[in-house]
């Protein structure tokens, strides 16, 4: 309906607010020069600052992807079987979260979300506000929270920083989610140096939701009251959107405004009052959260989605501190507030219900004929803008990419640069692997957590995969829910690693007896305008969307972080993979520890033989190099069918997939689940030359270990030889306590389990309890 | 409707109260609005776990304060039965219905894990007989730290009103105390969540004779039937 020019806007009431738009001050908003021509070319005219404030909040990298959209588009987004469970209900990108059918009418929304800057400058608030905001972006969408994981990443523990951040990041999380009564199944949390200063905090929420209770965050029909819920407009947060889309330097802690701070009882209170007004038929027509650019951006994207216009004012507002202007009250990132379009007629039926919850709701403006957004302060018109400009005419760019030289060297890297194992060795570079804290347990983190309230927890946090029963939804299944990145391989092949994100991720699935339904990822990489950095963004998700392709697991949704820099560079490529499965019946729900002596150990998928990229590389020798294993995706379909089927027939006691550490480290853990259970254990390799650090902490894909009672041994044996899954018979559990290893009816080890498990159990606590912080 | 759960705002452990209550004891139960009154027909009151009022002063400070807990103290001299989970202990605690006080755990971190419990014999209904010696239960809290002055923790051990006391204390709480009740024994409070301890998807069962044992003289025209599904 932009019919005709709009005439130049009358003054601000706050004249700090009408200065000139200087170039300073467009390069200041993180607007480009060619962008800013764009906004001229849109609106006829020049923007007031309000208005720069807006754009430069809904171009920025963190709302617009324009860095990213292109590639974005890789990826699938819905199932190519269309009769297969896990259908897409709401595609990626399309509301505030994902939503997939898990069967009986009922769906699963969810989606994972990063708060790395402001984490990086407050681990606390970062971390706490970062559950907050994907908490709003899930039961925005009508579900009822049920789980949260997080993905975790920190630079080298030993460093007293690293510690605080650490430290802070989980509190953080453990004060938000544990307020709020939503289990943390715990989630992946790696440390390396790359991360020193930057630390990586994703946050994933999924809830459960009834087909026909799906919300959009669309405003329409015209006429329609637009609420303000939640509590009062600060100046905090303040450009958050825009502070995220920056690489983090020494200054960036004068940058504190930036960060929320969060108020769980706050944020429960605005999800029981939604949840409940939602469910009042008919009530609800739009509505959508105040994350990132706050009131700007959900008073767009509603109206944009809507095809509609939207008027607010201001002055109605609720505000907690005096005297903010237009720029302030539009750009807030105050947490805990949402805005919601319903019914003309019946706003005293939202009312009531937020009245019940003591907070507040405002009916600061009306859903309005044609495409525009306004807003009113003080009776003047502050910003007149087209919805639309601002959520999909936002510039979008390819940039050039180079291969980094360390990525083609690891190519032609061979394992003769390292010296083999030694046999009296094996016992040292076991422990070594198992107190490096990225393998070590990690229950000084996930015991923080409140993961059993809901009642629903059915495994708990630290095996392969979290797992929760649907109760909410009146089902007796379960949805399993896995997070996967080895930054290592992303940064030596960044193609490869993010494949090998995906098919861990499954594994991690399958090995709970879980069938992988879909995907969420959190894109976390560095300045995409360094060709380096762009290129391994543009490997990683080509690689991820292949997976997706072949395994037909689509993505519903996802974030991207980018300028994760700090110091002296780039942090690794870190594609963050979470997935979603579904186990049909508790029966079939599987743990990655051996709790029985007797049971026979077996490795589906042949004897490890890959060195590079290893842990193993990284705690003997302190390298980071090497060619990453091969990833074949065909071999890992039938692997997980071959596991899955096998779990169904009640075959396997337990099952554990080989990942970091490799065979020695994954049997090790396999065994730390009771206090008596030991194993016997002997690998006979029919190889010539056989490397016996490569087998024993090589990181080669497509392994998983399962446990076996004897009378399904030989038919397990059987149905892997039909898959053509190679299959090696390890050894039995037995009550010894003592993990006896052969290799070639060569003596390697023996040791008690006990030993292993007190350093592996110790490792975070030692770090950590000695700290002061 | 005979046992009412009380829901505070912050409460997040009224669901699965409801959950032991209807569904795995089949004891009608219902919950009911902090700003509501105490149903007339009312049997046995649960103060669930949770963060009633955010709990950023100390657990359970606000919740005190809340219209309905006028009722309970009513509900409480004419004897009826109250049992007070995590966040219910601290507000039963901080509304003077039981004595003592829950503090910061001495970790300071949240703790949450199966927790091993002793069981004391305490009354007729909390003893070794109904419950067994050991038991294991959820715990989850940040606050969970009991203390009492002397007198009170003296008067308390006299008259064998622990309940339930920590195998390998998790938050430092005086004399290993994890529940305890009235002198009167008709108001009991635990830090253990017994209702997240009851059906076969759980880690374990023991949260059942715990309800059971709060539950059964008030039911004495027959034994509860238990569905664990």
């Amino acid at each position: 309906m932009s019919d005709s020019t709009p005439s130049l806007l009358p003054p601000n009431p706050d004249p700090v607010l009408n200065v000139e738009i200087t170039e300073e001050l467009i390069a200041q908003h993180g607007i480009l020069p060619d962008e800013y021509e764009q906004i001229l070319k849109i609106l006829g005219r020049v923007p007031n600052l309000t208005e720069l404030g807006i754009f430069s909040v809904m171009w920025s990298e963190h709302c617009a992807y324009k860095n990213t959209r292109k590639l974005l588009r890789l990826f699938p987004t819905e199932k190519r079987d269309k009769g297969a469970i896990g259908q897409v209900l709401v595609k990626a990108g399309d509301e505030n979260a994902g939503v997939i059918d898990v069967g009986e009418g009922w769906g699963v929304a969810f989606k994972i979300e990063s708060h790395n800057h402001p984490s990086a400058i407050e681990p606390f608030e970062g971390a706490a506000t970062g559950v907050g905001g994907i908490v709003r972006d899930i039961f925005t969408m009508g579900a009822r929270p049920i789980l949260l994981t997080n993905s975790l990443r920190f630079g080298n523990l030993e460093s007293k920083q690293v510690k605080r951040l650490f430290r802070g990041v989980v509190s953080g999380i453990s004060h938000y989610g544990n307020c709020l009564g939503i289990p943390n199944m715990g989630g992946d949390v790696y440390f390396d140096e790359c991360y020193e200063g930057n630390p990586l905090v994703n946050a994933l929420c999924a809830g459960v939701l009834k087909h026909e209770d799906i919300q959009k965050g669309a405003a329409t029909g015209v006429g329609n009251p637009v609420y303000y819920v939640g509590p009062g407009t600060g100046r905090d947060g303040l450009g958050g959107a825009s502070f995220a889309s920056r690489e983090l330097t020494e200054e960036s802690a004068e940058d504190r405004p930036a960060v929320q701070k969060g108020d769980p009882f706050m944020e429960k209170l605005l999800l029981e009052a939604c949840l409940e007004m939602m469910k009042i038929p008919g009530l609800v027509v739009g509505i959508q959260d105040m994350g990132a650019a706050g009131l700007t951006c959900s008073t767009c994207e509603t109206a944009s989605r809507g095809n509609s216009g939207i008027e607010i004012d201001l002055d109605l507002v609720p505000q907690r501190e005096t005297g903010m202007n237009s720029y302030e009250i539009m750009l807030s990132e105050s947490q805990e507030r949402m805005l919601v379009i319903v019914k003309k007629g019946r706003e005293h039926e939202l009312e009531d219900v937020f009245k019940k919850w003591d907070l507040h709701a405002a009916h600061i403006g009306e859903v309005k004929e044609g495409d525009r957004m306004v807003v009113r302060h003080k009776g003047v018109v502050v910003a007149d803008l087209p919805a639309k400009s601002l959520t999909d005419e936002a510039p979008v760019y390819d940039q050039p990419s180079t291969e980094p030289i360390h990525v083609s060297n690891s190519r032609i890297w061979t394992e003769q640069s390292i010296p083999d194992l030694e046999s009296g060795s094996v016992e040292n570079a076991v422990k070594n692997l198992l107190s490096h804290p990225t393998i070590a347990s990690k229950r000084w983190v996930w015991q923080q957590y409140d993961h059993m309230v809901m009642s629903g927890c059915k495994i708990e946090p630290g095996s392969d995969a979290g797992v929760v029963r649907l109760s909410i939804a009146g089902m007796d299944k379960y949805l399993a829910i896995a997070n996967d990145c080895n930054n290592r391989f992303c940064y030596l092949d960044p193609y490869k690693g993010a494949q090998i994100a995906f098919v861990e991720c499954m594994r991690n699935l399958a090995c709970s007896g879980a069938k992988a339904l879909a995907v969420t990822d959190n894109l976390n990489f560095g300045n995409p305008n360094k060709p380096e950095a762009y290129y391994m963004l543009q490997q990683c998700v080509k690689g991820l969307a292949e997976a997706c392709s072949f395994f037909d697991v689509p993505v519903v949704g996802g974030n991207v972080s980018l300028y994760n820099e700090h110091g002296d560079g780039a942090i690794d490529p870190t594609p963050v993979v979470s997935m979603v499965g579904l186990i049909e019946q508790q029966e079939q729900v599987t743990r990655s520890q051996i709790e029985d002596s007797g049971l026979e150990i077996i490795l589906l998928g042949g004897l490890p033989h890959e060195l590079g990229g290893s842990y193993y590389l990284q705690t003997q020798f302190g390298k980071k190099e090497g060619k990453v294993p091969e990833v074949d995706l065909g071999h890992e379909m039938s692997l997980q069918n071959l596991l899955i089927t096998q779990i169904e027939q009640g075959r396997i006691q337990a099952a554990h997939d080989l990942s970091e550490g490799g065979l020695l480290v994954g049997l090790s853990e396999m065994l730390f689940g009771s206090d008596k259970i030991g194993a016997q254990i002997s690998i006979t390799s029919k190889e010539d030359v056989l490397r016996l650090d490569a087998l024993l902490f090589g990181e080669s894909q497509g392994r998983v270990l399962v446990a076996v009672t004897t009378p399904h041994l030989s038919e397990v044996e059987k149905v892997s030889n039909e898959s053509g899954i190679p299959f090696h018979y390890l050894g039995q559990s037995d009550e010894s306590g003592v993990l006896n290893l052969e290799v070639n009816n060569q003596k390697m080890m023996s040791i008690h389990v006990d030993e292993l498990k007190t350093i592996w159990e110790k490792a975070i606590p030692l770090h950590m309890d000695a700290a002061t912080s | 409707m005979r046992v009412a759960i009380l829901q505070f705002p912050g409460s997040n452990c009224d669901w699965d109260a409801e959950h032991a209550v209807m569904d795995v004891l089949g004891i009608p139960a219902k919950r009911i609005w902090h700003k509501s009154e105490l149903p007339p027909e009312t049997e046995a009151v649960i103060v669930p776990g949770g963060f009633s009022f955010g709990d950023y002063l100390r657990c359970g400070a606000i919740a005190q304060f809340s219209p309905i807990m006028k009722d309970l103290k009513e509900f409480s001299e004419r004897g009826g039965s109250i049992l007070g989970i995590c966040n219910g202990f601290q507000i039963l605690c901080e509304s003077g219905l039981l004595p003592g006080a829950l503090i910061r755990n001495d970790c300071i971190d949240f703790r949450c894990l199966n927790q091993p419990l002793k069981v004391e014999d305490s009354n007729d209904r909390f003893n070794i007989n109904s419950l067994g010696e050991n038991l294991i239960l959820p715990i989850a809290h940040g606050e969970g730290n009991y203390c009492a002055d002397e007198s009170t923790l003296s008067l308390l051990e006299e008259k064998d009103q622990v309940l339930l006391r920590y195998t390998g204390n998790p938050n430092g709480s005086i004399n290993d105390i994890a529940g305890i009740r009235n002198s009167a024994g008709n108001v009991y409070g635990m830090m253990p969540h017994p209702e997240r301890a009851v059906s076969s998807h759980h880690p374990c069962l023991d949260g059942l004779p715990v309800l059971k044992a709060f539950f059964d003289p008030l039911f004495s025209a027959g034994p509860i039937e238990v569905s664990v599904s």
